[in-house]
């Protein structure tokens, strides 16, 4: 009786396991030549790339070649497969879009991705761009989108403060450093009771955005955390003004409901972030965005494309990568999904300029970002180290803003942690 | 030498060599390694993988949750479920009405229960704090505080597993024979008696199933505090960070680091071996002292 039940344990958990490596086997082999001469090229995305039309689009231009579509329904999903598959050496997609922030810990295994580099597609990208994708001088990703941050703003509540809610005036108003910001709202607290931003984790991402090098320096080396006086100093200002902050982390529960309920005036906004932010604030009258951003331009976000060296059809994946990150492509993009392009001709393009967002009171959001794009002039360094350290410095902001630690504890908790990486 | 024998039972070694046996050994391989997710195997490093994992306090925050966790959820768990098959095993009306409804839970994806429940404890915004401070009672942390996010967790777990174990009871009360029962109420014994001295220990072997398999179950939990919030990560004190999770962050996580993950797999394992054989020795001890066989009055 008893061995039975073992036998029927350890039997079932080698099904389980046989299935796991079985479902495994069909996922890998994408792409290869097909019959008589097809091509057949596979393209991994995640969330909203706005490509689906174009890939007929290419088809139809392109005999012979036929486009599978991946789709990750979100990025960290989409980084699990990345990273599994070069582990593994095989199962990638042709194409493979990355995620800007990956490049940090992509970087060191340059030489698996092709070197894009190409006179034909040269200054193609805002400079930023295509430099944060260069590494050791090789092009390993075309840009596709880019997150130029603006601030979104809840009109009625700052109309019922002495701000002027006005997007050109309190753009003009707001304009300066993040002091100015957080000053006005301290203003805006004290006359309405409603918290000026929705939470330190979101406000500082933005701000470490800002500097050149935020952890490590220029040959990769981590700065300790006790000597990172630039990040220290971002820190203690936004303990300086945590009473300001609504004290929510993006993307939790809690975060979502407050749209609902007048939980914050104003919040950082990337272009991508119109769509979760309209989502979350579903029937919520009075949002705007303003061409502002305290300490000048910051970038959120943004993708590329990449094609992995272990793909058979290298050279068409990289003639496909090319066509759909050049201009006329990703102003389609933009138009189908928001994907704000990262190509200078695109920036300039009337199907860009002129577009508006009628949830954001008819915001002319195209106008606005192009503007905030071109203030940007500065794409942090990441290196290999820089997601275990910023992940670090958001849960230390975390225990005190959402958790309510207090914030030398907290910096005192992180200092350990940093320790404890080893690095 | 007779092979046929052999060659009947060669199926289940052969799958166990191949997807029990061989990991097992590679996984004590890699943990000697320095390897990376990606570049794979580098230098043979000894136990210095065991000896950082060792110190870190993440290692021992991830112990202490993963613990505080299994007691909170395999606790209560058994207890409710030997309660809620002893009512099945009555004679109700509707029987087999009841019997699927508590394995409903069991088939809705832990996932989909955990976006449930995360709105259930959200902090500000749940039900449940809701319904706590309409009664005048203080708001709950579920995510800042580490015991209140263990018990949230504990919940989506009970919530789930009560009804698939109440199901394994009530199919092992129905092997008790009645004539026990009927001889019982003989001589005179009331339900509880009953309850206490003839079905408990007659589900000594099933009790001894549960709880080893809710012992491995419960020391490998990942799912639900990985999807208690968005980040994944276990909070930003680290309050609810399983050793799965620790082990998947090493591996997985910006570190890439798979010879220290490695090692988290093999200390887990030798844990779970020792807390395994510790509850079947005294689950057989409790069951055997409460025995008709043995018994000590």
């Amino acid at each position: 009786m008893k061995i039975t039940r073992r036998t029927a344990l350890a039997a079932s958990a080698a099904t389980a396991a046989t299935a796991a490596v079985v479902g495994c086997s069909t996922n890998s082999g994408g792409g290869g030549g097909g019959e008589g001469g097809d091509i057949e090229l596979s393209v991994a995305t995640f969330n909203e790339f706005g490509y689906e039309d174009l890939f007929a689009k290419y088809e139809e231009a392109n005999p012979g070649v036929k486009i599978t579509h991946k789709k990750a329904a979100t990025s960290d999903d989409a980084r699990a497969n990345l990273m599994t598959g070069l582990a593994a050496g095989s199962g990638l997609a042709d194409v493979e879009g990355v995620e800007v922030g990956w490049w940090a810990e992509l970087a060191q295994y340059a030489d698996i991705f092709e070197d894009l580099a190409d006179p034909a597609v040269e200054g193609r990208w805002l400079d930023w761009k295509a430099e944060a994708a260069t590494i050791d001088g090789k092009l390993i990703g075309y840009g596709t989108d880019i997150g130029p941050e603006a601030l979104a703003y809840r009109a009625d509540l700052v109309g019922k403060s002495e701000l002027p809610s006005d997007r050109t005036e309190l753009a003009e108003t707001l304009t300066g450093d993040w002091r100015t910001y957080f000053e006005a709202g301290r203003q805006f607290v004290e006359e309405t009771g409603i918290p000026w931003f929705d939470g330190a984790g979101g406000t500082f991402n933005g701000m470490v955005q800002q500097l050149t090098h935020p952890y490590e320096t220029a040959d990769g080396t981590p700065v300790p955390l006790a000597e990172n006086t630039d990040v220290k100093a971002i820190y203690d200002l936004l303990v300086e003004f945590k009473d300001i902050s609504a004290g929510f982390k993006q993307w939790e529960e809690d975060w979502t409901a407050a749209f609902q309920s007048d939980g914050f005036a104003t919040m950082l906004c990337p272009p991508w972030m119109m769509g979760p932010l309209a989502g979350n604030a579903d029937d919520v009258e009075g949002w705007d965005i303003a061409d502002v951003f305290p300490g000048g331009g910051g970038n959120w976000g943004g993708s590329y494309l990449a094609v992995p060296a272990q793909g058979e059809n290298v050279e068409e994946a990289k003639k496909l990568a090319a066509w759909l990150t050049a201009p006329e492509q990703q102003v389609v993009a933009f138009q189908a999904v928001g994907a704000f392009p990262s190509q200078v001709d695109a920036l300039a393009d009337e199907g860009v300029t002129s577009a508006v967002n009628e949830f954001f009171n008819s915001a002319p959001v195209g106008e606005i970002y192009s503007e905030r794009a071109t203030a940007i002039d500065v794409q942090p360094f990441m290196g290999p180290n820089f997601f275990v350290i910023n992940t670090v410095l958001a849960d230390a902001i975390t225990r005190w803003d959402v958790d309510g630690m207090d914030p030398a504890e907290s910096w005192e908790q992180a200092l350990t942690a940093y320790d404890e990486l080893g690095l | 030498m007779r092979f046929t024998p052999f060659l009947f039972i060669s199926p289940f070694f052969v799958l166990f060599l191949l997807t029990g046996l061989f990991p097992m050994l590679y996984t004590a391989w890699v943990s000697l390694h320095d390897w990376d997710l990606i570049r794979g195997q580098g230098d043979f490093v000894g136990l210095a993988n065991f000896q950082f994992v060792l110190g870190t306090d993440s290692f021992y925050k991830a112990l202490r949750n993963t613990f505080s966790i299994f007691l909170l959820s395999s606790v209560p768990q058994v207890i409710a479920a030997i309660l809620i098959a002893y009512v099945l095993d009555a004679n109700l009306r509707a029987k087999t009405f009841w019997r699927m409804g508590v394995l409903v839970p069991f088939v809705v994806a832990p996932v989909a229960v955990s976006l449930i429940f995360a709105k259930i404890f959200a902090d500000s915004s749940g039900i449940v704090n809701g319904v706590l401070t309409a009664i005048d009672l203080p708001a709950v942390g579920w995510h800042s505080d580490a015991l209140a996010s263990h018990v949230a967790i504990a919940t989506m777990v009970n919530f789930r597993w009560t009804g698939y174990n109440a199901l394994i009871f009530l199919a092992a009360m129905q092997a008790v024979p009645r004539e026990i029962y009927e001889a019982a109420i003989i001589d005179g014994t009331g339900r509880m008696k009953r309850f206490w001295h003839v079905t408990v220990p007659m589900l000594r072997p099933t009790i001894v199933f549960v709880v080893i398999t809710s012992t491995i179950g419960g020391l490998q939990i990942f799912d639900e505090p990985r999807m208690f919030d968005t980040g994944g990560q276990g909070g930003a004190s680290r309050q609810w960070m399983t050793l799965t999770m620790y082990l998947y962050e090493l591996g997985w996580g910006p570190q890439v680091a798979f010879g220290r993950a490695s090692a988290v797999a093999w200390l887990l394992f030798l844990i779970i071996l020792a807390f395994g054989i510790l509850n079947f020795l005294i689950t057989r001890r409790i069951a055997n002292a409460g025995g008709p066989a043995k018994s000590s009055r």
